[in-house]
């Protein structure tokens, strides 16, 4: 990896090496180091671009690193990954994705990622996505569909670091009985950047349940869509939260929607969207900040 | 110390009518004393306060910190001049820990927080790494409120209502805080008899203006009231 490359794996991964446990690095749209355990395996697909990985049945406490790099300027990349987890797994797989690019071709990456988790299973699940580099044309765009099993958990945090010129994250679930989805997705956008993020979750399974966290900050010129609909089932509960923050002439357009099909289900949504709180930037002022200084902690605290 | 000179602050109310809220005030607040600010609810209290801090401008007046007009300085300034506040409704955040903002303020080690969250009647390892938001208690984030007070330091405090909401075994505690600051310039909205006896001076606002004395002759003029058990208006 050159030095471009490390720091990209650096700030998706949030390590400098490579970790133990099973790994999938893919560069410039090839697979560039594989490795399985005796619980992951990680085969290439022969049809298409990606890969399956198998977790076992029973796995406990493993990792899987997925980083995905993209340096060479105009590149296309579609990618396919497709996850079986089995029962009784207990697991955390880390995936990222950063684009470089100084000219002005259009880099984009789609990484289209399937969950089948089995019962009884606990899954968290990190994605960090990032652009770097002059080129104004970085595009991102990750889907992901879940199928939950009975009992089982699944934890997704979302992240958009920064400098993706246009993203379209697309979630789609179907949740077993007793299963739980929680979800945390934070967007930064800048200067003239678009991102789109669309939930489609269907709470199908008895005492199923979801919750969406989604905290965005808006900056410059930029535009952020939040879409998302929980449609209860069965008896169930959701839950969608969005709370975004706008500064300058961004704009921000926020729709959680929630779809009762079964007079068992307990839907809620709340959204706010607004400037950062006046009081707050008082309050680090007289602990002696400047309004920029305030407005950086504060995003960086709401993102964190 | 920090000197006003005929301030005056209104509000438009809804029907766009002008209210006074302060109204010509002039009081020179000297280092080294304690000065109480009690009188109703609505009264113009906190509104004093935050004037002081640049929270809020003035319709009219000055204000003098030593001999510099700050009457037109920001907040960032003042708080740099060594102005220090704690809120009366204390101002939570999303995803700052604790031990950023005692950062913020100026605390330089473990041992800095752990001085200033002790005063508070906290105990540092449970509390540095808690995010100051809206899941701490109310007395909890009253008491930060003041630990990042202390944490900044400098030579005038303003404490509106630092008794409320935090329970009665700590209101010594607070007495014996704010006594330590002794050289300080420290300026006290409280209706708490404790505090209101602390102090060197007590100013009183109410509706028709305002009257500061020393703190005996004061105590006099407001025992009614606080023997009465509520907040009442001053007839
Ligand atoms: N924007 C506004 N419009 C109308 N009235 C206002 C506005 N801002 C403040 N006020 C009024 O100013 C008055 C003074 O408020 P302030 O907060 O200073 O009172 P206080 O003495 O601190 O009261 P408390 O004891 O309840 O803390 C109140 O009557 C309040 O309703
Ligand atoms: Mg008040």
């Amino acid at each position: 990896m050159n030095k471009i490359e490390q720091t990209i794996y650096n700030q998706t991964m949030q390590l400098t090496h490579q970790p133990s446990g099973a790994f999938s690095l893919r560069v410039n749209g090839q697979s560039a180091k594989q490795k399985s355990t005796n619980n992951i395996i990680i085969k290439q697909k022969q049809q298409k671009n990606g890969i399956d990985v198998i977790i076992k049945p029973n796995t406990q406490n493993e990792s899987l690193h997925l980083p995905v790099i993209l340096s060479d300027p105009g590149l296309k990349d579609s990618v396919y990954n497709d996850f079986y987890i089995g029962d009784n797994a207990n697991i955390k797989i880390i995936s990222g994705c950063g684009i470089h690019n100084d000219s002005n071709l259009t880099s984009t990456h789609n990484g289209i990622h399937t969950f089948h988790i089995g019962n009884n299973s606990f899954v968290e699940y990190i994605e960090r996505h990032i652009a770097l580099g002059l080129g104004k044309k970085k595009k991102l765009n990750p889907k992901t569909k879940i199928k939950l099993g009975q009992n089982s958990t699944l934890k997704i945090l979302t992240q958009q670091i920064s400098g993706v010129s246009n993203s379209n994250r697309i979630t789609q679930a179907k949740l077993g009985e007793n299963s739980s989805l929680i979800i945390e997705e934070k967007i930064c956008t800048s200067n003239t950047e678009e991102a789109i993020s669309n939930y489609n979750i269907e709470l199908n399974g008895y005492q199923s349940s979801c919750k969406i966290s989604s905290r965005s900050v808006a900056k410059n010129n930029s535009r952020q869509i939040f879409e998302s609909n929980l449609i209860g089932k069965n008896k169930c509960f959701g839950h969608v939260e969005c709370d975004g923050i706008i500064l300058d002439k961004a704009k921000m357009y926020s729709t959680p929607k929630i779809s009762a099909e079964n007079s068992d289900s307990t839907l809620i949504h709340e959204a706010t969207i607004g400037k950062i709180a006046g009081e707050q930037l008082t309050k680090l002022m007289t602990l002696g900040l400047n309004k920029e200084q305030a407005e950086e902690i504060i995003i960086n605290g709401y993102l964190c | 110390m920090i000197k006003i000179n005929n301030l005056s602050y209104s509000v438009k109310n809804l029907n766009n009518e002008k209210k006074d809220i302060l109204k010509n005030l002039s009081i020179n607040f000297l280092p080294g004393k304690i000065t109480a600010i009690t009188g109703s609810n609505g009264s113009g209290k906190s509104t004093l306060i935050k004037t002081i801090m640049g929270i809020l401008k003035p319709d009219y007046g000055t204000i003098f910190f030593k001999d510099i007009n700050i009457t037109d300085f920001s907040i960032t300034e003042r708080a740099k001049l060594g102005i220090s506040v704690a809120f009366q409704q204390p101002i939570t955040f999303k995803g700052i820990k604790i031990k950023q903002l005692l950062e913020v303020a100026g605390a330089k080690s473990f041992n800095d927080m752990c001085l200033c969250l002790s005063k508070v009647g906290l105990c540092a390892k449970d509390y540095i790494n808690r995010y100051y938001d809206s899941n701490l208690s109310g007395g909890e984030a009253k008491r930060i409120e003041l630990a990042m007070c202390l944490a900044k330091n400098g030579e005038v405090f303003l404490f509106d209502e630092p008794e409320a909401g935090i329970d009665l075994w700590s209101v010594d505690n607070l007495v014996s805080l704010i006594k330590n600051l002794k050289d300080k310039t420290i300026i006290i909205v409280s209706h708490q008899q404790k505090i209101l006896e602390i102090a060197d001076e007590i100013l009183i606002l109410n509706d028709n203006g305002y009257e500061i004395g020393p703190q005996n002759i004061m105590l006099n003029k407001i025992k009614p009231i606080q023997t009465c058990g509520v907040l009442g208006d001053q007839k």
